[in-house]
């Protein structure tokens, strides 16, 4: 019998490629573009990304128990590839994007249907060779069959103030049967404008690919540059970006636990917790003049120094969310009627979420624990002490839980960040030049990977984002099933998925 | 749950006083308001949002404006579902291709008299995403803009600067206020 390859042995079945940092890259012919399929779909690894380029294919793992990263690249001279969806799902909406964007054809893909590419661009395959004057197609959803069944049309205009996505679900008087999104609509074509950026240029499209996660995109890119060129960033400038990252989830957890409670028509929760996200973006304006921390973080360190004297904003931050959220958290867990809403309602099965590789509180309420701080971890989090909170129940509730902890533990890592804090230089100064990097960070929702080559002018060659989101959307609608139609926006809102950062 | 509620009754109010607008734009805008207009809405405004592929950074200023702190509907602002209870179009983002004619069917599905607030800076022209083959490149190019609010994203106070901006009179001296709004 054969036995099961490791990630070092498949990266090292294929030629090596110099000058990828940190994780390996090797360019692989189709078997061991097979091979590594078969791993995957046995559950083996998981697919942490897979995207296009100039007639290649580049596919990111992650060997979890080994805490392992590689990417295996095949060439795609005749402009095909074997489908990796064809055995493992999660690769469906990826290879979809990647016909879109390349024009590269995935063989014996299971859905043949476009993803981002609408038709209405005026040009098909817009980073691959490119064909113009395109008509726009129908678009076919997938079908349920049955009797009494209809279909209900959202989007992508939502009655809520929330990014443009299309949901359409076949229902069974109020059971949902099947939901199926479609996305596309908030496509800006990022991957095409990355195109031979210089590295501060590229650095804030990056930041601008998902509003709410700004703070970790940049980080991801930064340190996907900083790898590809080989450059040590201070110490200091370590520690502030992830108290940025911090602030960033603090943020987001505390706006999302109010806005979950707000689709359960509590808008008690919803009224206190926005006031503790307003304090927190009020501080972060403060500390950092931005109340998102757009453009705070750049290749080579941060843009911006942490004064001593806005040290005691972030301290009597802490001090108010310590005042004011454990009060929340009872009437949370005390309120009857909120709880009839969450507990059991739109459960994902952890083997999907396992499967999936699904990252952030939604990987985390069904069991799976990765976290891109604790796996890998980049400084500062080797020196800080956190919990990774993980619970097994995957239904609202434990999402609204994971969130509840994380906060908690996001106020005692900035603790012990404002305690540890080192003095030192903000920025290293960046060498033009070749290389290519990969950097997988932990974002608010979940694990962001960003993926970066450079020319031999330190322009981008190209750039990949992916979100984490990627791996979520699609187990919402597995999650949705057999839900009630009017439970759809509390469960929506628990994933809380990103539209704008995968849509690109 | 008693506990808190009767804490908001003791505790003062976080709201905060209204921002005043000194920019050109602002005033002609209100300028712009004829007075039948004026007198068929009052001073209250619905609003309808459309996230025309923003990042999702202006919805999330946008939904500041109904914490505490700004508290919209004090104002007689709200926020409406439904385009057809809407006198005012609030648009966010570039204008992707894969959502204009979504914007342009919501614009369409407004009663008159309506007006256009563009907001953020990919709303103006495109921003950094300007010249993309999926863009439009702001929302004029799309539908008629009575006022644009800029930032990446606006902070809330000059959100509220501008929606205040088009219910009151021109007479309502905005011009002799010096407060700055924001980006």
């Amino acid at each position: 019998m054969q036995s099961i390859p490791t990630l070092a042995d498949i990266v090292g079945a294929g030629r090596k490629v110099a000058n990828h940092g940190p994780y390996p890259r090797a360019e692989v012919d189709a078997n061991v573009w097979q091979r590594v399929t078969n791993q995957l779909a046995a559950s083996q690894w998981t697919l942490s990304g897979l995207w296009g380029d100039a007639a290649a294919v580049h596919m990111a793992l992650l060997d979890e128990p080994a805490a392992k990263m590689g990417v295996v690249s095949l060439a795609c001279p005749d402009g095909r590839f074997p489908s990796v969806a064809q055995q493992h799902p999660p690769a469906i909406r990826l290879e979809r994007t990647i016909r879109d964007l390349f024009g590269l054809e995935p063989e014996n893909a299971p859905d043949p249907r476009p993803w981002l590419d609408h038709g209405r661009w005026g040009v098909r395959h817009p980073l691959g060779t490119k064909t113009m004057d395109v008509e726009a197609e129908p678009y076919t959803f997938l079908s349920a069959e049955g009797e009494s069944l209809h279909q209900i049309a959202v989007g992508p205009v939502h009655a809520s103030i929330i990014e443009p996505g299309h949901f359409r679900f076949h229902a069974n008087g109020e059971a949902v049967v099947r939901l199926e999104a479609r996305f596309g609509y908030a496509h800006k074509g990022v991957e095409a404008l990355m195109r031979g950026a210089d590295l501060e240029h590229a650095a804030k499209l990056a930041g601008r690919v998902c509003g709410d996660s700004t703070v970790a995109y940049t980080v991801a890119f930064a340190r996907a540059a900083e790898a590809a060129l080989g450059v040590d960033v201070p110490s200091r400038a370590h520690w502030l970006r992830a108290l940025m990252a911090e602030l960033e989830r603090l943020a987001n957890h505390l706006g999302d636990i109010g806005a979950i409670c707000n689709d359960a028509s509590f808008a008690l929760m919803q009224a206190h917790c926005a006031v503790l996200r307003e304090r927190v973006l009020r501080a972060s304006d403060i500390c950092f003049g931005h109340r998102l921390m757009r453009d705070c973080v750049v290749p080579g360190g941060v843009a911006l120094n942490l004064k001593d004297e806005n040290i005691p904003v972030l301290r009597e931050l802490l001090a108010e969310i310590g005042r004011r959220f454990p009060a929340l958290v009872e009437l949370y867990d005390n309120t009857a009627s909120l709880q009839d809403r969450t507990v059991a309602t739109g459960i994902l099965k952890p083997a999907l979420a396992q499967q999936y590789g699904a990252g952030g509180y939604v990987g985390r309420a069904s069991g799976r624990s990765f976290d891109a701080r604790r796996a890998f971890p980049y400084p500062p989090y080797d020196r800080l002490t956190f919990e990774v909170p993980v619970l097994q129940e995957g239904d609202v509730n434990a999402r609204v839980w994971i969130r509840i902890h994380e906060v908690k533990q996001s106020m005692m890592l900035i603790e012990q960040i404002l305690g540890g804090l080192p003095n030192g230089t903000l920025r290293a100064t960046i060498p033009s030049g070749a290389g290519e990097g990969l950097a997988i960070i932990e974002g608010f929702r979940g694990d962001v990977l960003a993926w970066l080559r450079l020319d031999v002018d330190g322009r981008v060659a190209r750039c990949h984002l992916r979100d984490p989101s990627w791996f979520q959307w699609p187990l919402l609608e597995s999650a949705i099933e057999g839900n009630i139609v009017a439970d759809f926006p509390l469960c929506n809102k628990s994933f809380n998925c990103a539209y704008s950062g995968c849509d690109l | 749950m008693r506990k808190l509620l009767f804490q908001g009754l003791v505790r003062s109010p976080l709201t905060e006083p209204r921002p005043f607008a000194d920019d050109a734009e602002l005033i002609a805008l209100a300028a712009k308001l004829d007075s039948t207009a004026r007198q068929r809405l009052g001073r209250s405004l619905s609003l309808r949002e459309v996230d025309a592929g923003s990042c999702n950074g202006c919805e999330l200023e946008i939904h500041a404006l109904s914490n505490a702190f700004h508290d919209l509907e004090r104002f007689g602002l709200k926020f409406v579902a439904s385009p057809r209870h809407a006198d005012v179009l609030f648009v966010t983002g570039p204008v992707t291709k894969n959502m204009r004619e979504a914007l342009e069917r919501t614009y369409q599905a407004m009663p008159s008299p309506k007006w256009v607030v563009a907001v953020g800076d990919c709303a103006l022209d495109g921003g950094m995403f300007a010249g993309s083959y999926a863009v439009m490149g702001g929302v004029s190019t799309v539908l008629p803009v009575d006022l644009h609010i800029k930032g990446c994203p606006p902070r809330p106070q000059a959100l509220l600067a501008g929606l205040l901006a088009l219910i009151e009179a021109p007479r309502a001296n905005i011009n002799q206020h010096t407060a700055q709004v924001g980006p």
